[in-house]
């Protein structure tokens, strides 16, 4: 189910860090479209930028300038001035979800809480109906009443991705999400990731370390000194201005 | 649906031992407040009550600390002045006065007293004026000596239940060889009266070589009488005091008032230190959930949301902590109350720890009011974390 829509678009995005007076750039002129339903990864090692700028993506940053549009609504770049924390998280709320490499899940509550807990804060209208249709379609209704301490990190990683969607987001940022998984696990989590893309149309960002999984997105970007490559084919396309 | 008051609970079991140890902390500050106004309190209470239920406004006794005397003749106890019995005609002829009752107190060693022996005290009085100035005082069993001269006794109700004595049953006055036939035992009133022997006055006059003198004289004067003038025209008389049981109430409240703020000083450092552990506590849980609360950020928690959570945690502790130490001031009140009467030089007689609900309340009310204050800075801590700080804790991009 892939849409021509534009779910995302970044147009020269910055970032860069001080270090006393040293300027370090970590996202370097970065500008990409993602469309609706794409699911996109992003690989480079350790250093390149791909963590920044997948939270300038994700909004969990400012940038130092360029802009970022979603769903055609500008985010960054009105007027230059950074968003409050309070305006990110409106923004985040309302359009994202997060899973991480080490999953931070609360163990003190079940499986079934845990995903829950989005809720706790912020429900978006219609959301958060059916949340055992969401945990069975992870295949861990089973594990619902479980605490995390005792499921496999394969299923706690899913319980991340049912907790990250329990609110309808319309993307989803995956920064290592297989990072602490083996072969088995990582290969299905990203199957489960690759068919909500498919068949929600859940724009999915993914960045990895890992070349064989970052291969079965849509496209896949690699960052190199805090610039955005696409690969295509094998064959590598400098993204000088715009990759879509 | 999953409520912060339910992720903040199932916080607190994560560390239990921690959660348990400062909430023993609270429980102990609350336990320690609670008893020591409740001791305060309930001190009050009883000496109010004894000094109300002495039946007399006045008492007249030989010259010396009035005060010491007072206390004295509240407690019993020994160095006693005796003043000339035939004083009390001349009291009893003042047309201020409506009735008297002369006393006369012996007390004497007691090895059978306690573990290594103790005073016990007899308080020689006349039936008659003694009962009449003491309407409250009712038999439990029999009723007082019927002869002046008879060596018979009235056992107040702990002097029964300590002596072990029934009506008919002997007592002897140690050292004296002495022997009392029991021919009544008190209610229990609630007054000093409850832990005294009486026998008749000419009785213990005899046996203690005290004839025709007196310790104490009881004086009752009448309503529409003037007792500061009466109290002046006593002083007149040669060799006695007056002491006016209304200043000595007075002077002793106002002992205890100085007392009250010891005790508030003593509670509040408890507090601090309680609320100082609760910070600790709360600082270090959030200190470690630096990067879960982060994460609670990147699902949707607003800054207001994770103050919540944190404010929450401190206010279940606080409040746990304070039930519990209510209720082990409860439980434990009569403990509490036999090591300050241990303690104390004078301790008037009836419950001395009064524990009521407006205390209760006050002390919930002033343990969650330090809940609210030691959670505000944890809480604003929480609240600033930034997700992205949280998660370049953990991530090398």
């Amino acid at each position: 189910m892939k849409q021509n829509e534009i779910s995302m678009e970044a147009i020269n995005l910055t970032k860069v860090y001080h270090r006393g007076s040293e300027e370090i750039p970590a996202v370097h002129d970065v500008s990409l479209k993602i469309s609706k339903g794409d699911f996109v990864s992003f690989i480079g090692p350790s250093g390149s930028g791909k963590t920044t700028l997948i939270n300038l993506l994700g909004c969990l940053d400012n940038p130092t300038s360029g802009e970022l549009l979603l769903g055609g609504r500008r985010i960054f770049g009105n007027d230059g001035r950074p968003l409050s924390e309070r305006k990110l998280t409106e923004i985040r709320r309302e359009l994202f979800g997060y899973i991480f490499q080490n999953f931070y899940l609360i163990p003190t509550l079940t499986v079934m809480e845990n995903v829950l807990l989005p809720l706790t804060f912020y429900r978006k209208l219609g959301a958060g109906n059916d949340v055992l249709g969401l945990l069975k379609l992870l295949g861990i209704d089973h594990r619902k009443d479980h605490l995390p301490g005792r499921i496999s990190g394969g299923e706690m990683q899913r319980v991340a991705i049912a907790r990250s969607l329990v609110n309808s987001p319309e993307i989803l940022l995956a920064d290592e999400p297989t990072g602490n998984l083996d072969t088995k696990r990582s290969a299905e989590i990203i199957r489960i990731l690759k068919e909500l893309s498919t068949t929600k149309g859940l724009t999915v960002i993914m960045v990895t370390h890992n070349l064989e999984l970052a291969r079965q997105a849509d496209r896949l970007f690699e960052m190199k000194d805090g610039g955005l490559r696409t690969i295509d084919g094998g064959v590598d396309k400098k993204t000088s201005g715009l990759a879509s | 649906m999953i409520t912060k008051f339910q992720v903040a609970y199932k916080n607190l079991l994560r560390k239990k031992i921690r959660t348990l140890l400062t909430l023993s902390g609270i429980a102990l500050s609350a336990w320690v407040l609670v008893s020591l106004l409740g001791f305060n309190h309930g001190f009050e209470t009883a000496l109010n009550r004894d000094i109300d239920n002495m039946g007399f406004q006045m008492m007249i006794m030989a010259k010396g600390c009035p005060y010491e005397a007072a206390t004295m003749m509240l407690k019993g106890g020994t160095g006693l002045k005796y003043m000339e019995q035939s004083i009390s005609d001349t009291i009893r002829r003042d047309p201020d006065v409506e009735k008297i009752t002369p006393m006369l107190m012996q007390t004497v060693f007691d090895p059978n007293k306690g573990e290594s022996g103790g005073i016990a005290a007899y308080l020689g009085v006349e039936p008659k004026s003694y009962g009449e100035m003491k309407t409250f005082l009712t038999f439990r069993q029999g009723g007082w000596f019927m002869q002046a001269d008879a060596y018979e006794a009235v056992l107040g109700f702990e002097a029964a239940e300590l002596e072990q004595r029934e009506v008919g049953d002997m007592i002897l006055i140690p050292g004296k060889n002495v022997q009392f036939k029991v021919v009544g035992i008190l209610n229990r009133s609630g007054t000093q009266d409850d832990g005294t022997i009486f026998v008749p006055l000419v009785t213990l006059q005899k046996i203690f070589e005290k004839k025709g003198e007196l310790t104490t004289i009881g004086v009752k004067v009448k309503k529409e009488a003037d007792s500061s003038r009466v109290e002046e025209k006593f002083y007149a008389l040669p060799d006695v005091q007056v002491v006016n049981l209304a200043q000595v109430k007075q002077t002793i409240m106002s002992l205890v008032a100085t007392a009250k703020v010891l005790v508030l000083s003593i509670a509040i450092i408890a507090i601090l230190i309680a609320m100082v552990g609760v910070i600790n506590t709360i600082l270090m849980s959030v200190h470690e959930r630096f990067q879960e609360i982060g994460i609670l950020k990147t699902i949707g928690a607003m800054p207001g949301d994770i103050f919540q959570l944190i404010w929450i945690e401190t206010l279940l502790l606080c409040t746990m902590g304070g039930v519990l130490g209510v209720v082990l001031a409860l439980l434990l009140s009569r403990i509490t109350e036999l090591v300050i009467r241990a303690i104390l030089p004078f301790s008037p007689s009836g419950g001395l720890v009064l524990i009521d609900a407006k205390l209760i309340v006050f002390t919930l009310i002033a343990i969650l009011g330090i809940g609210l204050l030691s959670g505000l800075y944890p809480a604003w801590q929480a609240g600033r974390i930034r997700p992205l700080e949280a998660i370049r804790s953990d991530v090398n991009g």
